[in-house]
């Protein structure tokens, strides 16, 4: 069994998301350790890209902060040297296709490896470019998270069967940001995957309340959660700290029972 | 030159959002039948001939040909067309195909507004609803478009986010498309994106070359040893290529905008600056920073201010069957002014970049040669601009 799907095995995981110098680095470091210690399973980090196409306002603006702020992917490394120096909770990026091929597809996953990242989400790959990035994965041990959405009619399945560490179940249509209500049959398309596929799978894209976080979990083995913290931090710069830490507390208290 | 997964050479691909991938396998099933449909054709046909008053003509500029003393120098008038730019080509293929497939909405990007005026116009004659996303910045500098957008029925959207222009307005409309595909099509405006828009629009644009090779065999009764356009990109140069891409002897040069020069920081000159990277949807050369960061483009021309160029142009410059330069802002103003002086037409600033580049060629050929340049579309946008460039300050 993989790090990755070692954060599943104690129940319904909690997974939140950050994006990595919004405000700066070290608001960044201090916000992943206070998610590790308030029940966060595994952690995405998002490294920052000028034209983030998969992302709503919440998370755009979070990357052009970021990116004014003079963050770079080498320094992201760092963050992550400097993190697991105590974090022990998986750590997966989420970043797009440019950043990755531009840095070097090999010397990025090199990277990853040594400063112990344990997957990577690419919104803007999909099924069928894969093999531009799953090969070099595979060699440095970096498990690349497969995507499927509500309208993956007739994808699913295929989808599920090569996908590695979990999959990633886009609950609605659109781009991230938090909605007040997902419409989409989440039962069947968990279901879809987990008869394709051993690894367990998450839920995100819209969840903000503890509620939703609940209902998602019933029917998934995780919730994954972006925009509403990105909003706390957006909203509370350097001070976000003990606020996000208490939201990561109050949806892992949700979904810890199920 | 198209492989099965949209490939030219490295180039193309789709890397676009597992949410959109059914909706462009759709487009392209779709496509592969309609394209050999003999009723789409004639439709499509009728359309072009009737409605966009083609096939555009090939004109001999004499008088330019006489002052620059060189080559011989024919204008394919795409200028011509409804609605002043060859933009309408793509726009009736893509919103036929679209009501074809039960589409009843098209959503589009624009950056000058050629190409949202062009799909608004579409939208009104096929009984469609339309929304074009528009950067802030163009709105601002554009408002004579954005008016005819509204006046043709469609909604105009303002987008804020990156830097306001033609690469967020891109953005904005996939975000748009992952949101709502059920009753949405695409109406992608160049030869970019995910596989399959660089081929269907490619196809689409490709009449300029099938008119232009006809045309220059009937008036010369030989092929041209240069063919000249414009890349943003990259539409109408790779439907002003297309054709002549199998003549060995055939020179194709796109022009490229520099705006303030490739050794500045205010460029849009891809080949000439830009490398290998992935975005909107497809693999090809893009500017950008050592981190992969996407740079934020300048040209004086909106309708060139992007920062990558078609896949399909990509693959063209690494096989050395095309060639790209590029035009500053300067020498694209010159033109401009000195084709509207020497031949009485008004040629778009974007269209004037390929002037500028056939300025500098032909007097270098011979008089028995000849040069084909592509005039895009009309100037009459762009007169304010360019009154302001020279020190006037005109209101529309």
């Amino acid at each position: 069994m993989s790090k990755i799907q070692e954060a599943f095995a104690g129940g319904k995981a909690f997974i939140p998301f950050v994006t990595c110098g919004d405000p700066d680095l070290e608001t960044t470091a201090a916000i992943v350790r206070a998610m590790a210690r308030s029940g966060a399973d595994l952690i995405e980090l998002g490294i920052p890209f000028s034209d983030p196409t998969a992302e709503g306002p919440v998370i755009q603006e979070a990357n052009l902060r970021a990116l004014s702020g003079g963050v770079t992917t080498d320094r992201v490394f760092d963050l992550v040297r400097d993190l697991r120096r105590d974090v022990a909770v998986p750590l997966v990026f989420m970043t797009y296709a440019n950043v990755v091929f531009s840095y070097g597809t090999e010397k990025f996953l090199a990277n990853c490896a040594e400063a112990g990242v344990d997957g990577l989400i690419l919104p803007d790959v999909p099924f069928e470019e894969k093999e531009d990035f799953a090969p070099l994965c595979r060699q440095y041990g970096v498990e690349l998270i497969s995507l499927v959405a509500p309208t993956s009619e007739g994808r699913a399945a295929a989808i599920a069967r090569e996908a590695q560490g979990f999959v990633y179940i886009v609950s609605s249509l659109g781009v991230t940001g938090v909605r007040s209500e997902i419409k989409t049959d989440i039962p069947s398309l968990a279901g879809l995957v987990k008869a394709n596929t051993q690894i367990p799978c998450a839920v995100g894209f819209g969840i903000s309340t503890p509620a939703q976080a609940a209902d998602m979990a019933r029917h998934a083995d995780g919730v994954i959660v972006g925009s509403a913290i990105v909003k706390l931090i957006g909203q509370y710069g350097r001070e976000a700290v003990p606020h996000v830490a208490e939201y990561v507390k109050s949806m892992k208290d949700a979904i810890r029972s199920l | 030159m198209t492989n099965p997964n949209g490939r030219f050479g490295v180039h193309g691909g789709q890397y676009i959002p597992e949410t959109l991938m059914n909706a462009v396998i759709e487009l392209e099933q779709a496509y592969d039948h309609y394209k050999n449909d003999p009723d789409f054709n004639r439709e499509l046909t009728r359309l072009f001939n009737e409605y966009a008053g083609r096939p555009s003509r090939l004109y001999y500029a004499e008088k330019l040909t006489r002052e620059l003393g060189g080559a011989k120098i024919y204008l394919k008038r795409e200028d011509l067309n409804h609605t002043g730019a060859h933009k309408i080509n793509n726009v009736l293929g893509q919103a036929l195909l679209a009501k074809k497939m039960g589409k009843t909405r098209l959503i589009a990007e624009t950056g000058a507004g050629q190409h949202g005026v062009a799909t608004a116009t579409a939208a009104a004659l096929l009984d469609m609803e339309c929304v074009v996303f528009m950067g802030e910045e163009d709105i601002r500098r554009q408002a004579l478009n954005v008016y005819k957008m509204r006046l043709l029925g469609s909604q105009v959207v303002s987008v804020t986010s990156g830097t306001a222009t033609l690469k967020d307005a891109v953005s904005e409309a996939m975000r748009e498309w992952t949101s709502r595909i059920a009753d949405t099509h695409y109406c992608l405006g160049s030869v970019m994106g995910p596989h399959p828009f660089p081929t269907i629009v490619r196809d689409f644009q490709a009449v300029i070359s099938r008119e232009a090779r006809a045309q220059i065999l009937e008036k010369e009764g030989r092929l041209p040893d240069a063919v000249i356009a414009c890349v943003g990109g990259g539409s109408n140069a790779i439907g002003s290529f297309y054709h002549f891409i199998g003549d060995e002897g055939v020179r194709l040069i796109g022009c490229e905008a520099a705006g303030r020069g490739v050794n500045t920081a205010e460029t849009a000159a891809t080949i000439a600056t830009g490398r290998l990277g992935i975005f909107h949807g497809m693999k090809s050369y893009f500017c950008q920073d050592q981190y992969g960061q996407i740079a934020p483009v300048y040209s004086i021309s909106a309708g060139l201010d992007y920062p990558g160029i078609g896949p399909e142009h990509a693959h063209l410059h690494d096989i050395g069957r095309a060639e790209y330069v590029p035009i500053t802002d300067e020498e694209a103003v010159e033109a401009f002014e000195y084709v509207s002086r020497t031949e009485g037409i008004i040629p778009a600033l974007e269209s004037a970049h390929a002037l500028a580049h056939a300025r500098k060629l032909a007097p270098t050929m011979g008089k028995d040669q000849i040069i084909i340049v592509t005039v895009s579309g009309r100037g009459d946008k762009d007169c304010a601009a360019i009154a302001r460039y020279r020190g006037e300050d005109i209101h529309e």
